[in-house]
Formats: structure tokens, sequence, C-alpha cells
């Protein structure tokens, strides 16, 4: 009779040799990020801090901003300059950038001051700071296609800008169409992926600890170091 | 209550600080928003969770 083993838990995995491709990235799936890491239980004492929250409330905005811009995709222009309701999504949109933003930098000076980095944590960061770069272009092409005056003065301010980088010849902020397509599909994939991307790490890694706390990822570590020794 | 509205259809208002800075007030506004939830975030106490027995 077989050893009853709980699925995803380390002693299923080692024992789980694969025979295919689908196999094999489950295993290094489970391995890299096993169900306890991604759905924890339980956290570190000192994240019981209301630093820790702002990458929280940063997703929050951006599921808010998501929701909100579906809904002015389906109502179109008209329906979002002319309507009442249109108004409020609209606003609610605009709003939910600004909170998004508004986290996400408290978020990173919390990050940047405790050091975020540490631990082998790199590419959180990095992942982070590329997150910022994207949402700041998917802000700037929403400010372009609002189909008013104010859209009007900050694409024609800002294909200055465009010319003076080299990238005027490839993004022509004056063509509604290109900005569209950026703002509602192209720049809003990027920001999500690289969300994901954050939050996987961030499962895999652990939350970051405070700089005078034992980070339990490195105790552990450090642990079956000294009994293999 | 027309008190507190304020007309978005308007240019902003700006500060010069110094001679370097220039600062719209709505940014202002927000700087100073982030730097007191920043503030708050670190010196404010967290609620305490449920105890594990």
């Amino acid at each position: 009779m077989s050893t009853e083993t709980t699925p995803g838990s380390h002693a299923a995995v080692d024992d789980f040799q694969p025979t295919t491709w689908t196999g094999s990235i489950r295993k290094k799936w489970l391995e890299t990020l096993p169900p306890e890491k991604m759905l924890p239980e339980n956290q570190p004492a000192y994240v019981a801090s209301w630093i820790y929250v702002f990458g929280m409330l940063t997703i929050t905005a951006l599921i808010i901003v998501i929701a909100s811009g579906c809904i002015l995709t389906i109502g179109g222009i008209q329906w979002f300059h002319e309507s009442s309701i249109g108004h409020f999504v609209n606003s609610l949109h605009f709003w939910s950038v600004q909170l998004f933003f508004l986290f996400m930098i408290v978020h990173l000076w919390g990050k940047f001051w405790m050091a975020a980095w540490r631990g082998h944590r790199g590419l959180t960061w990095a992942t982070g700071a590329i997150c910022f770069m994207a949402g700041l272009g998917t802000a700037f092409t929403g400010y372009t296609i609002t189909t008013n005056f104010n859209a009007q003065w900050v694409a024609f301010e800002s294909k200055d800008v465009m010319n003076a980088v080299g990238l005027g010849s490839i993004i022509n902020v004056t063509n509604l169409g290109q900005m569209v397509v950026l703002h509602v599909v192209l720049l809003p994939l990027a920001v999500v992926a690289v969300v994901a991307m954050h939050v996987l790490l961030v499962r895999k890694h652990g939350v970051v600890p405070p700089i005078d706390a034992i980070d339990p990822e490195a105790a552990v570590a450090t642990e079956t170091a000294e009994v293999s020794s | 209550m027309n008190l507190f509205a304020i007309d978005l259809n308007e240019p902003a208002t700006y500060w010069q600080i110094w001679s370097w800075i220039q600062v719209s007030v709505p940014n202002l506004i927000m700087i100073i928003i982030m730097l007191t939830l920043f503030v708050g975030a670190l010196v404010l106490p967290f609620p305490k969770g449920r105890d594990e027995s």
C-alpha cells in the first residue's frame, strides 16, 4: 500500500517523475512555488504593519481601473461623454488611476527604505519598477484618448517629447487609433503580466523583512545547511 | 456646497517654491497625501489579528 501524500507537498513532488513536458513544467512549478507558498495562511509577525498593506491596495485599485475601463470600452466614447452613468464610470476610472499611482508610490517608498531587493529579491524589485513604467505609459495614452480639448493639448505637447527622444516615427501620439489600441490592449496586458510576475516573485521569496528582522526564508536555509554539513 | 467645489475646467494654480521648483496645487496636495499616508503607515498601530491557540 502506497503512502498517501498531500498533492503539491514536497514528498509528492519528489516522488513524481515526469515523462512529458507538461509534467516537467508542473514539477518545476511545484518545486519553485509549492501551494503553501503560493497561498499561505500565515505571515511573519513583522507583516502586521500598515506599510505592508500598500502593495495589495495598489492591486485593488488596478482591479477597479480594469473593470471600469472595460465598461468604458463597451459603452463607447459618446456614452461616457454624454450620459450621467458614463460620466460616473469615467470618473471612477480616472480616480482609481489616481489611487493606483498614489498607493504604488507609497508602496515604492516603503520598499525602498527597507531595501526590498535584499535576499535574492532583485527581480521582484525590477518587475515593480517595470510595472511603474508600464503604468506611466498606460496612463499617458489614456490622457490622449479622452477625445476632448485636454486630450488634444496633451497629445500635441507630448508629440515634441516623442520626437525629442527619437520615438516620434514609431509612436504618433496624435493618432487616436494607435493610442486607443495601446491604452486598451497592449499596455494593460503588459501591466497585468508584470504585476502577476511581481506577485508570484513575492510569493516565491516571501515578504521582505525589515532590516533588523530575521528573514524566515534565510533562517530555514541556514538551518538546512547546518544540518547537512 | 459651492465653497468646496473645484472647477476642473480651468488651468491649475501653480506655486513657485524658491526659484527652481514649480508645482501645481493639485500635485502638491497629492504629494502631501502620499507623505501623510507613508508616515501614518509607519507610526500607526496595526490592528491585532486573531490569536492562534
